[in-house]
């Protein structure tokens, strides 16, 4: 059976297509468009899904879309009503959205299809089903999951009604055990405090993350007095006196700025203590609630195994204190947890939920996520034709040996390398298929990479890269993270102790300080955001960081994802030339060809790229 | 007519039959607006999509 998954008109718009039990691709439109979240009708996504799998959408069973579009309404309406004459201007910009669009979504979806695919409507028309918001959440996080049963612990913004669940998967099926619904929503409390401070909601949040280290969580108690009731399971009410996501145009109000003593600090402006205190803060209550959330779910299944999805997912910190409070044997985090992910779990929940089909788990599986390479590749006449288009200086070098090695040697010198290898991850990470890589011993790295290559903000943390085997050489951290989803301390013996005068230095003083002896990818706090690199899911990686411990004796690197800030992570040769070219990197490799950055000739710009990309 | 038949049953289904007015009122309003192709802006914010 072969079916289609679909997350679309919203945002983080994916495609994914499997035939039984098997991921054949996995995509995010914004790979293709170059549009940040693009939440279009994911067209070019569906594209090369169905290229991929060699098919056309005649041979499609069936379409699923991630969400229930007539039940959002409801909650729309229903808010309306209950907040009367409040949410009028909300009321007034958002209903002629959803009549002109939104509520004919399956009539918006037959019309794509058809165009796309030349096929009619009718044809198509007994193909779409449609699955509950965090039910493609659950099935995302459980069945490409390697266990046989599993809590399961879904926590986002909001879906439909629900923000946060908690379901028991057994075999092939799963129930949903309790639900919060909107307006609480521990997903929206963090995008509040995301706005607050003064960044882009739906994509800010992983900053207030990085910030949070360096804030004292001075406001825990005012948060936990004034914004939100938190229960002994977990389980939690917002004071909506303080929010107006639920009727404004706003995610916070008057009463909230009051509170904290300030309005929202504006975007792009210098970010203060009071951020990073209010980072800190919301950090710590969230933390607190998904460790409940993950005990009372531990309670209530008795399951020894955890799956985990939604967007508050991508906390990796709070995971990493998931992870550390031993509640369970076994943690598995869907890489692509956000929205793109819904696309996966829809076309899952179809085939093991409405088909009854038999789940099975293969034990020499890491998991069914393939290590999130599910999107395209490029073949060495592809980027040949690339390179030559913009006339670039390229070297092949076929001997893999030979090119790890000098990629290596690059990288101990202190060069910053973009890495095009295989296929592109399907979710937020680069894991080392679109990544640049730096060398993580060196002090001056981190600054280089944010304010020279991905022209960021420069408190912010880089990731390492660690081969499997070494990880608890690093970092205290003695199980598998390849997605790149758990927070680990730095372990104490590589720790740099601090001098009298670096321990009295605050916020963003602290950043300046080598913490370790891997400093590029230790944070202010002694903590990394570990990506364990294994053999079987990513052979030439972890090849090169082999080599690269040949070399240096350390088997940790830099990884960041290969893009600027603002820009969807590249997908094709041309996405990675371009970026490489823009920026101050040293050298590109695209499979098997190198080029060095002082051997191109001069690029000349076509567009103005630095407007091109919305910063995020 | 098969937007209708779906709404209909959704109603049905979630027991919600008390919203059809507002609904109905809303997609008669609906026609107003596109009628005067009045300018639909996207908001950013989170929940209304």
């Amino acid at each position: 059976m072969i079916i289609l998954g679909l997350s679309a008109y919203y945002h983080d718009s994916a495609a994914v297509i499997i035939e039984n039990e098997t991921i054949i691709a996995a995509a995010q439109e914004e790979r293709f468009t170059r549009k940040k979240q693009d939440s279009r009708f994911p067209e070019k996504a569906i594209n090369y899904c169905l290229s991929a799998a060699g098919i056309g959408l005649d041979k499609v069973d069936r379409i699923v879309f991630y969400d229930k579009p007539f039940i959002k309404f409801e909650r729309l309406l229903e808010t309306y009503i209950a907040e009367v004459p409040r949410g009028l201007l909300s009321f007034w910009v958002a209903i002629p959205l959803w009549i002109k669009e939104k509520l004919f979504l399956k009539d918006s979806l037959l019309k794509e299809f058809a165009k796309l695919s030349g096929m009619s409507k009718a044809e198509i028309h007994d193909k779409i089903l449609f699955s509950e918001h965090h039910q493609s959440h659950a099935a995302s996080a459980f069945y490409p999951s390697p266990f046989q049963d599993a809590a399961i612990v879904t926590l986002d913004g909001v879906g439909e009604w629900t923000t946060t669940s908690i379901a028991y998967g057994n075999g092939n099926d799963i129930k949903i055990l309790k639900e919060i619904k909107f307006p609480h929503s521990l997903g929206l409390l963090y995008s509040a405090f995301t706005y607050y401070t003064g960044f882009k909601v739906n994509s800010g949040e992983y900053k207030v993350m990085g910030l949070a280290p360096y804030g004292e969580p001075i406001y825990v108690d005012q948060i936990k007095k004034h914004l939100i009731d938190i229960k002994k399971d977990g389980s939690f009410r917002l004071n909506m006196k303080y929010f107006n996501y639920a009727t404004g145009l706003t995610m916070t109000n008057n009463a909230f700025h009051k509170l904290f003593g300030s309005p929202p600090r504006k975007s792009e402006s210098i970010v203060t203590q009071k951020e990073m205190d209010l980072a800190r803060s919301i950090q710590v209550v969230t933390e607190e609630i998904m460790i409940k959330i993950a005990k009372y779910a531990k309670d209530i299944t008795g399951s020894k195994n955890l799956c985990l999805a939604g967007g508050v997912a991508l906390n990796c910190v709070g995971n990493g204190e998931i992870l550390r409070s031993k509640l369970f044997d076994n943690i598995w985090i869907q890489p692509a947890a956000g929205d793109a992910g819904g696309a996966l779990g829809a076309a899952y929940a179809a085939y093991y939920m409405e088909y009854d089909h038999a789940r099975t788990i293969s034990p020499s599986e890491r998991d069914k996520m393939q290590g999130a390479f599910l999107g395209p590749a490029n073949t060495p006449e592809e980027i040949k034709q690339t390179l030559d288009k913009y006339h670039a200086v390229y070297e092949e070098v076929t001997d893999e040996s030979v090119l790890l090695k000098t990629v290596a040697v690059a990288l101990d010198e202190g060069k910053v390398v973009g890495w095009h290898q295989g296929r592109m991850e399907f979710g937020p990470r680069a894991l080392g298929g679109r990544s640049i890589l730096g060398d993580a011993r060196s002090p001056a790295m981190q600054k280089k990479m944010n304010l020279k290559i991905k022209y960021r903000e420069s408190f912010r943390p880089f990731a390492p890269s660690v081969l499997a085997e070494d990880v608890s050489a690093y970092f205290q951290l003695d199980v598998p993270s390849p997605y790149m989803l758990l927070v680990a301390p730095v372990q104490i013996p590589i720790r740099i102790p601090l001098s009298k005068d670096e321990s009295g230095l605050f916020g963003i003083d602290k950043l300046n300080v080598p913490k370790s002896t891997i400093p590029a990818v230790t944070h202010v706090d002694y903590s990394a955001r570990v990506q364990t690199i294994h053999k079987d899911t990513n052979p030439r990686y972890y090849k090169l960081i082999e080599a690269f411990k040949k070399i240096s004796k350390c088997s940790v690197i830099v990884n960041t994802s290969f893009n600027v800030r603002g820009e969807p992570i590249v997908c094709s040769p041309q996405d990675s030339y371009t970026c490489f070219m823009r920026t101050e990197m040293d050298m590109l490799v695209i499979e098997n060809f190198i080029l060095y950055k002082d051997k191109q000739p001069e690029y000349t710009e076509t567009s103005n790229w630095q407007n091109e990309f919305e910063l995020d | 007519m098969e937007f209708l038949k779906e709404l209909l049953s959704f109603l049905k289904v979630r027991k919600k039959f008390w919203l059809m007015p507002i609904i109905i009122v809303l997609l008669l309003l609906s026609v107003l607006i596109i009628l005067a192709e009045s300018a639909v802006i996207a908001p950013f914010i989170y929940t209304l999509f």
